[in-house]
């Protein structure tokens, strides 16, 4: 028995390797499996290689694995990417259709050649061989057909009782054929029972769209974009039923204005997109601060720069996220790195944006985007929807004409009353020129003074009241290293660090959570007490071990590990590299 | 009920004396006052150059934005808030040169909000450079040997890209002007008004006497009918592009905001953002 495995299915894009992964993964949900998955695709609609793997395990866990258990292929390419990272005994599924071979050098891993097409063909549908070959992985695996009919049922029961026999009966065609090939059961295969737990099967981007819903946003106008299409998408679904729309602009420009357009009218609105989207947003990202009008911006990061690698991990947009625009606003810069927080952190955004009244963006990644995975349950207890000083619905004092509403008050905390168009008496103006209280242009220069200063302080207190702007796992008070990541690297990190403590190691982890204001006082003095820094980022430059160094200081023990050729990390690639940075120092005394 | 001076306040507009963007602001104030809106109920929301600042100098809820973007943000506020009135107005920079995408999208989306756009023909406020309105051999800084590109005409780019609501109009013809806002307004989707408004500083070809001289009157023309897309694109390309009155006006396409599933009557914003825990288990039970 095990306590987890990893399967993959590959072939060429649009041949349903997606659902084929999708409905092995439901049925392990539903038989209470820990679940997270990697998608393998390109920037094209049919064609090239695609795969989709998929770890199952007993308790939670939020990493791709190192090696791979089973390998389902639909063609040759395939077994020729991927077989090499099989485990010792490891197994092939492969279709007989096109005669597959194993390559050289790969002894122990074990190829079942199985007809898939030929048995999905003898049932009416060549389409049906995705089924076949996930009833041949359940017959190693040992999960009975049974176990998948209430899937098949929910995917096929409108199109008819015949449709999902069809498909049940491919599916035990399937495990029958492995059935004989193997004689049955492989204990090496078997997982232990799970814990049973009901859980959620989601994505990221999925989260993010419930959390929006949750949060109150009601409009979203947004240009498609990969990897964050998925939010708005889920939201032209939804928000119909909840009396809002979604409108898919003419770019991100109009994306990002119309947002700010709704939110000074009062409503949530919030917009999503990638790299080049959150590039042409600058200059209003800078209009939403000067007019301090609420505003939450999604950046699910992708391989930069330009169009890069659009299906692609990176997180190289941190520098552009927290710089960009021109001139000086308050802005504030999340990044939630599991699917829980990507659905509470959407909503805390929302809140912030209009406590403070200041743009908002939240910044994924690829991997936490699309990785669909299983996901605890969330607590509707726990949403809030905070707004500030915002008074709609009030009736406000009567004020002659001439006599605007103080929109932008200079006060204590730097964030002024606020109120919508359509209130009587809370007539104002609204402009990205420097303006007065009452929102007219002015260029005096202790307006200008008094106005930037009001702006900027509105942050000063957001580090300390923010949720765990830093998730630390620290238990050692002197570690041999901090290893400090953001957004997805999170569950990689934990199981480079286990196997790193194995050995002796002392090590830390933080993972940001808030990039900008920079929680330096949070994060100090675990850098402080650590012998070396070691950070994880995917992009080239490091951009975390950057800002470490600006906000903290330590330049001399911040080393990074850099991974940018498009691929999440593995866990053994950040435990290998980092025992290689310690070698130089601590590792040697600790491993004597 | 307010009147066109509760429309009105004390902000002296920086504009040159001259500039025809003051009757612009004239009949803007006025044709809100005739169709009845308090000014709480009027929203202006303007680009940036000379007849950007407009939304500034009148007394109703104004938003200056980022150049070139009047329109989106104007569709924002109109989905937060459908019972608001939503004026965009701007330049002809700022609607037919960096704007100009938003323009055509804001046409084809057909959102009930009015456009005014202030067609001086020219760059006022960065001192005189060419404008995508500008006539071809037009000399300014930026073309001193004359423009060589061809100039656009708003009221058959609007027609072209399916606008139900494309009128024209000249700062000297106020009243003529101020009508055309309230239908404008009164139109049941997107209505484009584009503005004869004279740079009497940089423009000295098409100035206050040039258009007196060469604009044509749609009411003059005989049979002329606002509701024929194919003659009044016939119509403006034969007076090339000088037509002054409501061109064309569609009235049976529905808004934006009537088509889309489920969009209330009241704003957006004065409906509940909460979420009930029923709704949210609905929506939870999908992922599981």
């Amino acid at each position: 028995m095990i306590s987890q495995l990893s399967w993959k299915v590959g072939g060429q894009q649009g041949e349903g390797i997606e659902s084929t992964g999708e409905i092995f993964s439901m049925a392990m949900n539903r038989m209470g499996y820990h679940l997270y998955s990697y998608r393998h695709f390109s920037s094209r609609i049919k064609g090239g290689h695609t795969n989709n793997k998929i770890r199952v395990s007993t308790k939670p866990m939020r990493a791709i694995s190192d090696d791979l258990d089973i390998l389902v292929a639909f063609d040759q390419e395939t077994i020729d990417l991927n077989a090499h990272e099989l485990r010792e005994g490891g197994i092939v599924i492969a279709d007989a259709k096109f005669n597959p071979k194993l390559p050289e050098g790969l002894p122990s891993v074990r190829l079942l050649t199985v007809p898939l097409t030929e048995i999905a063909d003898e049932l009416g549908t060549s389409l049906m061989k995705n089924m076949v070959s996930i009833g041949a992985s359940s017959s190693i695996l040992g999960i009975p057909v049974e176990n998948y009919r209430n899937i098949v049922e929910d995917m096929f029961l409108r199109k008819g009782e015949k449709v999902v026999e069809k498909n049940m009966e491919a599916i035990r065609r399937g495990f029958d054929f492995v059935n004989e090939l193997t004689g049955g059961n492989l204990p090496e295969f078997q997982l232990e029972k799970a814990d049973g737990q009901k859980q959620l099967f989601m994505i990221g981007n999925d989260a993010i769209a419930l959390g929006a819903i949750a949060g109150g946003v009601r409009f979203m106008p947004a240009y498609p974009i990969t990897p964050a299409s998925e939010i708005m998408e889920y939201l032209i679904k939804k928000l119909p039923k909840f009396g809002g729309t979604v409108i898919q602009t003419e770019d991100e420009i109009a994306a990002i204005t119309m947002a700010i357009g709704a939110n000074y009218g009062g409503v949530r609105a919030l917009t999503a997109s990638a790299g080049p989207g959150l590039s042409l947003m600058m200059e209003a990202i800078g209009l939403a601060g000067i007019t301090e009008t609420p505003v939450v911006i999604v950046d699910t990061q992708r391989g930069g720069p330009s169009t890069g690698m659009p299906t692609k991990q990176e997180q190289s947009d941190l520098n552009a996220l927290i710089n960009g625009t021109h001139g000086e606003i308050p802005k504030v810069v999340m990044a939630p790195s599991t699917v829980e927080e990507c659905f509470y952190d959407t909503i805390e955004a929302l809140n912030i944006a209009e406590e403070y009244q200041v743009p908002v963006i939240l910044a994924t990644d690829l991997t936490l985007s699309l990785g669909k995975q299983t996901v605890t349950p969330f607590d509707f207890s726990k949403v809030e929807i905070r707004r500030g000083k915002l008074l709609l619905g009030q009736e406000l004092p009567e004020r002659e004409q001439n006599d605007l509403f103080k929109r932008y008050e200079v006060t204590e905390d730097g964030v002024s009353p606020r109120v919508v168009p359509g209130q009587k008496y809370g007539l104002h103006h609204v402009t990205g020129v420097e303006h007065q209280p009452s929102g007219n242009p002015s260029e005096s220069p202790v307006n200008r003074k008094q106005q930037m200063d009001k702006r900027m302080r509105k942050l000063d207190g957001l580090v300390q009241k923010f949720p765990n702007p830093v998730l630390f796992d620290a238990p050692h008070s002197e570690p041999d290293v901090l290893i400090v990541g953001v957004n997805s690297t999170g569950g990689t990190i934990q199981e480079a660090k286990e196997r790193l403590e194995k050995e002796g190691l002392k090590v830390n982890h933080a993972q940001i959570r808030l990039i900008h204001p920079f929680p330096t006082e949070v994060i100090k003095p675990y850098v402080e007490k650590a012998t070396k820094v070691i950070t994880v980022e995917n992009n080239a430059t490091g951009q975390i071990a950057n800002l470490l160094k600006l906000h903290v200081g330590h330049a001399e023990k911040i080393e990074s590990v850099l991974k940018y050729d498009g691929n999440p990390f593995l866990p053994k690639e950040i435990y290998t590299e980092v025992k290689g940075l310690i070698k130089h120092g601590d590792y040697e005394r600790v491993s004597k | 009920m307010a009147t066109m001076k509760e429309f009105r306040n004390n902000i002296k507009p920086n504009w040159c004396p001259g500039c025809g963007d003051f009757s612009v602001q004239a009949a803007i104030q006025r044709a809100a006052a005739n169709v009845g809106l308090e000014p709480e109920q009027l929203a202006v929301v303007s680009g940036i150059g000379c007849s950007g600042r407009i939304s500034g100098y009148i007394n109703c809820y104004g938003f200056h934005g980022v150049h070139g973007r009047a329109l989106p943000i104007a569709q924002g506020l109109k989905m937060a808030n459908r019972e608001l009135t939503v004026i965009a107005a701007g330049g002809d920079g700022d609607g037919f040169a960096i704007g100009m995408g938003h323009t055509v999208h804001a046409i084809r989306r057909n959102m009930n909000i009015t456009y005014i756009v202030m067609d001086n023909q020219i760059y006022g406020l960065t001192k005189g450079q060419t404008s995508p309105r500008s006539q071809t051999g037009f000399v300014t800084k930026s073309t001193p040997g004359g423009s060589i590109e061809s100039a656009i005409s708003p009221v058959e780019l609007a027609l072209s890209v399916g606008a139900t609501f494309v009128a024209q109009s000249f700062s000297s013809d106020l009243k003529g002007l101020t009508e055309l806002i309230e239908k404008g307004i009164k139109h049941e989707g997107f209505s484009l008004i584009n503005v004869f408004s004279p740079c009497v500083t940089y423009n000295k070809v098409n100035t206050y006497d040039w258009f007196k001289e060469n604009i044509v009157q749609v009411d003059s023309i005989e049979g002329y009918d606002p509701h024929d897309r194919v003659k009044a694109m016939s119509y403006s390309m034969q007076y090339k592009g000088l037509l002054n009155g409501l061109i064309y006006q569609n009235t049976e396409q529905k808004s934006y905001e009537q088509l889309v599933p489920g969009f209330k009557e009241e704003g957006l914003v004065k409906q509940d953002l909460r979420l009930s825990e029923e709704d949210f288990a609905k929506l939870v039970k999908e992922f599981a």
